[in-house]
Order: structure tokens, then C-alpha cells, then sequence
């Protein structure tokens, strides 16, 4: 049980705590159209998106041993984030101006998350088109196990990347989401899927 | 090694338990101060936390310094200890009792600091050896050195 004091007391310890730098990782949770997100930043910038259907507190675990164990809540400090993306599922906003921290992913996969990241809203690519802007064509399947493990979905548009052809694919968050997300962006037509 | 758990959690799981003990250690004028000195501290050394199977006693210990610190930038002597969470009426010792926690409030430190965890917190005596920093056994003789001044004070 915890009474006004306590949590006041505990706020104050956190605004003190982010004066003198100590908090590595701040988060909070976030509504969307598709369910509940989980936001994470450090000082460098976003560095996770926790989608509807991945466990917030695996997440969590899984930020304090990989990047510091030194991971608080704190809504406020992720206020722009937030605010960016309710405007994006409202359809009022075509591109984030976030800044990104993209130490979760390393080597070739980084490379393809930022090819990713440059795909302009509204529009898609092939697994194989970002293999080859990543550097090396004929690794296709390691481009799409790339776009699977993106720590900043939504953000870095994975969603708009579909197999030769114009299947889907697959999609961390469920197909159901990925096909939300386009026909937001207007890329699918609103009617069901087959 | 075992990953730490975020620090969170560690917020969650025992800042209750850190504001009780602090209350009965300080007292409410005190009590805010002490706690935000804990956890900063806390928070400042958690990354390089070996262990992390007694979380609750690592923080108790660093809050039992803190309540000590205190008491020392105060210039020490009896301290009035306002109103603490709950005491349980054990060992003849009669619930909220105004001149009782001020008497509690002059013992020595560690002893003062075991009273206020037993009975003021309600910790096991392993927990309180753990917030002190000292075995069970020195952690009994402190809370039994403790209550027999408070009884002869008191009497």
C-alpha cells in the first residue's frame, strides 16, 4: 500500500535523480489504436518500442541487462515521443523527428535498420532492396530476421517493408497490426484482407 | 552473474519499507530527506551491485547511514520521533506512546536503530542484522541492550 507521501517522496527522488544524470533508462506506457505501447529512451534517444503483444516487463528486463540496470519510470520524460506518435496514428504526421539510439542493434542488422528508417511514409520496399542497401544483396533472409528483431518499431517503419511481390511478411506486433499501419499510411485499401 | 533487475522495481518493491524504517529512525520532519538521500545512493551505486539476493537489506543498511547521518548533522541528543507507522504492543511495550519514542529516540544508534526496525517495522531479526550491517546475534544483543534501557528510563 502507498499513501500520497510515499509516491510524492518517490517523485521528488526522481526529479533529483534525473538532475544529477542517474537515470539511464526512462519509460512509460502509451495508448495506440492497436493497444498498449511501451516507450523507452536513454540519454541518446529512443532506443525501444515495446508493441501490444510483447511483454512490457520482459522488455524491461531485457533494457536493465542490456543497456543499465538503472531503468525508471518516468511519463514526463518521454511527453515528445508520445505526443509524435499520437499525431502519426491520428495521420497527421509523416515523419518522426526523434532522436535514435540504436545501440540494440549491431553490424549489418543496424545497417538495414537504417535503410529502413529512410523509407519515406505511404511507401514500401522489398526484404531484398534492403539487403542490398544494407551492403549485401543476396542476404535476404538476414535483412528480414533484421526488420523481426527492430527494437523501434513504428518509429524505424518496419511495416513498410514487405516480400518481393507484395506479400506481407511478418510483423513483431501480428500481420493484423502491419496491415493497420498501412492502410493508415494509404498504402492498402481499407476493405479486409483475404 | 545474475542480471539486476530494473531499478524500478526495487522502487517499488520496498520504498514502503524504507519510509517505515526511516519514520521510526527520524521521525517525520526528517523522514523525507533521508529517504531521497537512500535512494539516490542507492541508485548511484546499483550498477556495480554484486548481488542482488538481499535487495531489501542493502537498502536498509544504506537507510539505517542515512538516519544516522541525520542524527549527526542534527548534533544528535534526543530526538523526538513522531508518530511512528505502527507498534506493536509487545515485551510491555504499550502502542503510540509519545514519551516512549522520544526515549527510544536517545538511545545509541544501533540500538535505537534495532528498536525502531523490530517494533516500528516489525522486521525478523535476520532483517534487522541485515540493516545493520551485523550478525543476528550482535543484532539481538542491540534490541536487548535497548529495551532494558528503555524499561529502566521508562520505569
Amino acid at each position: 500500500m502507498r499513501t500520497k507521501t510515499d509516491t510524492a517522496a518517490i517523485e521528488r527522488f526522481k526529479a533529483r535523480a534525473a538532475e544529477e544524470g542517474l537515470l539511464d533508462v526512462v519509460y512509460a506506457t502509451a495508448d495506440s489504436p492497436f493497444g498498449p505501447l511501451l516507450l523507452a529512451r536513454t540519454k541518446r534517444g529512443l532506443v525501444r518500442v515495446g508493441l501490444p503483444n510483447q511483454d512490457a516487463d520482459e522488455l524491461l528486463v531485457d533494457l536493465a541487462a542490456r543497456v543499465s540496470p538503472r531503468v525508471v519510470e518516468a511519463p514526463g520524460e518521454l511527453d515528445e515521443v508520445r505526443r509524435e506518435l499520437d499525431l502519426y496514428f491520428e495521420g497527421k504526421l509523416d515523419s518522426f523527428d526523434l532522436p535514435l539510439d540504436w545501440r540494440l542493434s549491431g553490424g549489418f542488422r543496424q545497417r538495414v535498420l537504417r535503410a529502413i528508417n529512410r523509407i519515406p511514409y505511404g511507401q514500401t520496399r522489398s526484404y531484398t532492396e534492403m539487403a542490398r542497401k544494407a551492403g549485401n544483396e543476396r542476404a535476404v533472409r538476414a535483412a528480414g530476421t533484421a526488420c523481426g528483431s527492430n527494437p523501434i518499431p513504428l518509429v524505424v517503419p518496419c511495416h513498410r517493408v514487405l516480400r518481393t511481390g507484395g506479400a506481407l511478411g511478418g510483423y513483431g506486433g501480428g500481420l493484423p497490426m502491419k496491415e493497420g499501419l498501412l492502410q493508415l499510411e494509404g498504402v492498402l485499401d481499407e476493405s479486409p484482407a483475404s | 552473474m545474475t542480471a539486476l533487475p530494473p531499478f524500478q522495481t526495487v522502487l517499488d518493491d520496498h520504498a514502503g519499507a524504507v519510509m517505515a524504517i526511516l519514520h521510526g529512525a527520524v521521525g517525520r520532519e526528517g523522514v523525507e530527506d533521508c529517504f531521497q538521500e537512500t535512494f539516490l545512493a542507492a541508485l548511484r551505486a546499483y550498477p556495480k551491485l554484486g548481488d542482488d539476493s538481499n535487495l531489501r537489506g542493502w537498502l536498509l543498511t544504506i537507510a539505517h547511514r542515512k538516519a544516522i547521518d541525520h542524527h549527526r548533522a542534527r548534533g544528535r541528543n534526543p530526538v523526538p520521533v513522531a508518530e511512528p507507522a505502527e507498534v506493536a504492543a509487545e515485551d510491555g511495550i504499550p502502542e503510540r506512546d509519545e514519551a516512549l519514542w522520544a526515549a527510544v529516540g536517545g538511545l545509541p544508534p544501533k540500538q535505537r536503530a534495532a528498536v525502531a526496525l523490530r517494533y516500528g517495522s516489525d522486521l525478523p531479526h535476520s532483517e534487522i542484522a541485515a540493516a545493520l550491517g551485523c550478525s543476528p546475534e550482535a543484532a539481538r544483543r542491540s534490541l536487548h541492550e535497548g529495551l532494558k534501557r528503555l524499561r529502566k528510563e521508562l520505569a
